[in-house]
């Protein structure tokens, strides 16, 4: 048996949740079949999420490619149908990337397993950003660098405690909807153990009476809790959180059930979400805005 | 003795001769481990300049490897364990440090509770990371007036002479200044 998932117009961390609410009852050795025909458009997490749900199957799902050309030419520019060609038995048009419109892909779809990924990540998010987050985010030259360190600590995420690769993408995009300027999000994915489990590896850990992926979320992203028993671990995501605020922006990662964001003034979401459908893994997303008036 | 070691040659020796950034644990960990051998085949007492000149970005995990842990394992007070004491007396001086890399390390200096002396690219030398007021005070009139005794040091800021000696030795143990027979220079005040 085969179970249809039609994926949304638009596929963002908000709407990915309607697909796992949907693929959370079917057995992870049950066909599914994700339908992107009717997708219009997708964010860096939607691409690197749906990416990281065909790693959680047992049976390759099939994914049905979008029907428009632009989108479908964005998807290709972003390398999604690289790694989706090995992921999921594709049907629908063969899209072919054409030159970027409005949207920027800063960093292409990128596999995240080894410390050598993470140095041609940023080594290869430097040339191009740059440019980008000065003119066109009107940030401080400064901040491209603490960009750069941010996404390094975020893919290091998934070399020291996922246990299976992961993706990395980034792109900047025109957020009319929910804000009105323009953005640059990172999006890093993976469906390897999790934030609760990485904690739970720990030796010596006690865990309290209420121990779920919320409290090892706050745990990790808040407090900056580490499996290691090194003091020096855990600066990581501090670091993320340090630039986020530094710069007005906004993280959420998901993990399990559970999903915790740190939310700028901008924005209306909830800081903590629990009994989520489970997901393995952890999906980071962080969302720097466009710098408007003096700060 | 002083000593240069330049971080950008360590890291493309040790790991790849085509990075120029300093990020990963296991990528600081290896430049570490890089430095140490050089230190190992240097004197007993040595004053090494560590040179971020030609390092492009430094990660919060690199500049936990390389900066926090080399002091750790050089201060005496730092050490994880007891009986880790440490193999040389040696002290560091962090150069070519740019507003980039200070980020870093300021934050990995801090959640350790270390200190360094940071030349930036103007030349200027600054105490980074965690010290208090009379640490800071006694290290910047050292660097003002090159080498003193405590008796020196008591007259110039006012602390009792038994004090300052404290102070002087707390910073020496920190890696801060050095002691040469009855007097005491700051680390980065040497030519």
């Amino acid at each position: 048996m085969t179970t249809v998932i039609h994926l949304p117009p638009s596929l963002d961390d908000k709407s990915f949740e309607l697909v796992l609410e949907k693929l959370a009852p079917v057995p992870p050795e049950e066909k599914v079949l994700l339908d992107a025909r009717h997708t219009r458009w997708a964010s860096p997490y939607g691409l690197t999420a749906l990416l990281t749900l065909a790693q959680t199957r047992a049976e390759r799902p099939v994914l049905y490619a979008p029907e428009s050309e632009d989108t479908g030419s964005y998807w290709a520019r972003t390398g999604f149908f690289t790694f989706a060609g090995e992921l999921f038995e594709l049907h629908g048009a063969a899209h072919r990337a054409r030159s970027a419109g409005e949207s920027d892909v800063l960093l292409e779809i990128t596999p995240v397993a080894k410390s050598e990924d993470v140095h041609e990540v940023v080594g290869r998010i430097q040339q191009k950003s740059q440019a980008i987050l000065v003119k066109e985010l009107n940030l401080d030259a400064k901040a491209t660098m603490g960009f750069a360190m941010t996404l390094s600590e975020a893919c290091q995420n998934i070399v020291e405690h996922a246990g299976r690769g992961g993706w990395v993408a980034v792109q900047t995009y025109r957020w009319q909807k929910r804000l009105g300027r323009r953005v640059v999000v990172i999006a890093v994915c993976d469906a390897g153990v999790g934030f609760r489990q990485s904690l739970e590896s720990a030796q010596g850990r006690r865990m309290s009476d209420r121990w779920d992926d919320g409290m090892a979320l706050e745990e990790a992203v808040i407090r900056g809790v580490s499996r290691f028993r090194d003091p020096g671990r855990g600066q990581g995501l501090a670091g993320v959180r340090r630039y986020i605020g530094r710069w007005d922006g906004k993280l959420s990662v998901r993990s399990g059930t559970a999903r915790i964001a740190i939310v700028p003034s901008w924005d209306d979401d909830v800081p903590l979400e629990e009994k989520l459908p489970y997901f393995p893994g952890a999906q980071m997303q962080i969302t720097i805005p466009e710098r408007v008036g003096d700060r | 003795m002083i000593n240069h070691i330049d971080l950008s040659s360590v890291l493309r020796r040790t790991v790849c001769d085509l990075y120029s950034d300093l990020v990963t644990r296991p990528t600081g960990a290896a430049v570490r481990d890089g430095i140490e051998k050089q230190l190992a085949e240097l004197g007993d007492r040595t004053l090494t300049v560590i040179d971020f000149s030609h390092v492009g970005l430094l990660d919060y995990s690199c500049a936990d490897e390389i900066v926090a842990k080399l002091l750790m394992r050089y201060c005496a007070d730092a050490a994880p364990r007891a009986d880790d004491a440490p193999p040389r007396d040696a002290y560091f001086l962090f150069r070519g440090v740019n507003d980039s890399h200070l980020d870093a390390i300021e934050t990995v200096l801090e959640r350790h509770g270390l200190a360094i002396v940071a030349e930036g690219e103007d030349g200027a030398v600054t105490l980074v990371g965690t010290v208090d007021a009379t640490e800071r005070r006694t290290w910047e009139v050292l660097c003002r007036l090159g080498r003193v005794s405590p008796i020196e040091l008591a007259r110039e800021v006012g602390l009792d002479p038994v004090r300052a000696e404290e102070t002087l030795d707390t910073l020496c143990r920190r890696r801060l200044a050095m002691r040469f027979d009855e007097s005491y220079v700051a680390v980065g005040a040497m030519p």
